[in-house]
């Protein structure tokens, strides 16, 4: 798995419970470190052993903990690169949604070696939307749940957002766009330097 | 000329920086983001060539000019502050008026700061978003490799600091010296120390520079290692000394030997860009005997005393440890002669 998922959920659980306890989870997940490198690749069964041992030494369910490192990358003032890259892929929250299959193809543009699973958006007959996800790794859907609240914040939409479970190895949400301009939300500028 | 190339509405959703020429060369209508570029005032009603300047082609300075620059990419700048650079391409319609397409070419990195640009502003088949999405996205990917590289150089630092060989020669370094010694202490191993220090090494050095030194050093470093037996270790200490650590020695003669060797060979001239070299060596040596438990400070320390004893009987010989030497405070003893023993 790339070193940039794993630092993430590094720095997810430092800046929230301190460096401190995060030397327990790394000694629990069996890491012969501490740091991760973001920009090193790292064996896949690591990840896995990670968030297994945050739960563990926080004593929360894999949904919050992944939902909250999902929200982490996007709102997070200092994560501001991966809100400005998410933005641009869309004017508003729907164009945004839109925007997510061709996520994984984004990301490798940037970074050759980060796979990011595939996304598909399906239009319900209702007129709202789900996300399939595929999911190597348990909980990924709700990561990217994370993610989208934390978008539609950002947008300045009004979401519900489910999550319907497990299958097959793909997650599935359940988008409820409420209002696509319910405040203001944050500005996005082409050329701001992040 | 009829249909949508005359529908202002049209063209501003496909080109949203196109300006429409009269036949006079008057701006009729601006799309709506080339409008958002000079927002104090409506483009439309300003003069064409007033407004902006054409770099390229040369030499155009009004309309029946710029008509023959039709189809060819045209090199464009504001006449105003900010001087935006614009790519530009003339097409005129039926009706002697022209229609004339801008985009940013390169300069999108400042425009879209200049202007505080959004998504909205370009069409979606635009490419200029992409391409804002990637630079962004390799800087962001870059700065973090760059941040990784210096981490590892940092630690590539650290782990010198915690080698066992020397840079410059490729020998073992006195942290491997002394790990050796202790093992070979503790396990009560019988073993020799040759201290050997250049002579007239610092001459080098001061008539031909550090470079010339440097490359002595390892000319020195390749004769050492040539002349001992692979068992034995040398170590660069520092500086014009090394020491050779010889394990399993059967006689003094051994010894004798090699240090014989060691100083014949360094003797020989040595060559750096056009210019000899010169050096010689002092060699002191201390044998310990299987059982003899010395700690590493005395052996090294008698291993000196031998080693001054050499420099101070003159250069070029090999001087073995005796306690009188120590106890005549390290001052002159017998010395092996050169080309004795």
């Amino acid at each position: 798995m790339h070193g940039l998922i794993n630092r993430s959920i590094q720095n997810y659980f430092c800046a929230n419970y301190g460096q401190r306890l995060w030397a327990d989870v790394a000694a629990r997940a069996g890491l012969d470190f501490t740091e991760f490198e973001a920009m090193l690749t790292y064996p896949d069964h690591v990840t896995p052993a990670v968030l297994e041992a945050v739960c563990a030494v926080l004593d929360r369910p894999l949904a919050e903990v992944m939902e909250d490192v999902g929200t982490f990358l996007v709102a997070q003032p200092g994560y501001e690169a991966v809100r400005r890259l998410l933005r641009f892929g869309g004017v508003s929250f729907s164009d945004f949604l839109q925007s997510l299959d061709d996520l994984p193809d984004r990301t490798r543009l940037a970074l050759s070696e980060l796979h990011l699973p595939p996304v598909e958006l399906r239009e319900d007959p209702d007129g709202q939307y789900s996300l399939i996800c595929e999911a190597p790794l348990v909980g990924y859907g709700y990561l990217m749940m994370g993610v989208l609240r934390a978008m539609a914040d950002d947008y300045g939409a009004l979401v519900l957002l489910e999550h319907c479970g497990r299958s097959e190895g793909a997650e599935a949400l359940k988008i409820i766009l409420v209002e696509a301009e319910f405040s203001e939300g944050r500005r996005f500028e082409l050329g701001a330097r992040a | 000329m009829s249909g949508a190339g005359h529908d202002p509405a049209v063209l501003d959703k496909l080109c949203p920086m196109h300006l429409l020429l009269s036949a006079s060369g008057r701006i009729r209508h601006a799309g709506p983001t080339i409008q958002k570029l000079r927002p104090q005032a409506p483009l439309a009603g300003r003069r064409f060539l007033d407004t902006v300047t054409v770099k390229r082609p040369r030499g155009i300075a009004g309309m029946e000019d710029l008509r023959r620059a039709a189809g060819v990419k045209l090199h464009l700048a504001f006449r105003d502050a900010p001087r935006t650079e614009l790519k530009g391409l003339l097409v005129p319609l039926g009706d002697r008026r022209l229609i004339v397409n801008l985009s940013f070419g390169i300069s999108i990195f400042d425009g879209v700061q200049d202007y505080a640009l959004t998504n909205a502003d370009f069409a979606a088949t635009d490419l200029a978003i992409e391409m804002l999405y990637l630079m962004e996205a390799k800087s962001a990917a870059m700065e973090a490799s760059r941040r990784l590289n210096l981490r590892l150089q940092e630690a590539r630092i650290a782990a010198e600091e915690q080698a066992f060989t020397d840079t410059l020669t490729g020998l073992k370094n006195r942290r491997a010296l002394n790990a050796v010694l202790e093992r070979l202490i503790t396990a009560g191993e019988g073993f020799a120390v040759m201290h050997v220090d250049l002579d007239y090494f610092k001459a080098v050095n001061d008539r031909l520079g550090h470079a010339a030194g440097d490359h002595v050093l390892q000319v020195v470093a390749r004769i050492m290692q040539q002349e001992t037996r692979s068992s034995d270790m040398v170590v660069r200490l520092g500086g014009d000394e090394f020491t050779v650590v010889l394990p399993d020695v059967r006689s003094e003669g051994i010894l004798r030997g090699i240090g014989q060797r060691i100083i014949d060979r360094l003797e020989e001239p040595i060559h750096f860009k056009g210019e000899v070299c010169k050096v010689s060596a002092s060699i002191g040596t201390v044998w310990i005997q299987r059982g003899d438990r010395r700690s590493r400070d005395v052996v090294l320390a008698n291993a000196d005393a031998a080693l001054y004893a050499s420099k101070h009987a003159g250069r070029a010989r090999h001087t073995f440890f005796d306690p009188a030497l120590r106890a005549r405070g390290g001052m002159v003893a017998a010395p092996v002669e050169k080309g004795g023993g």
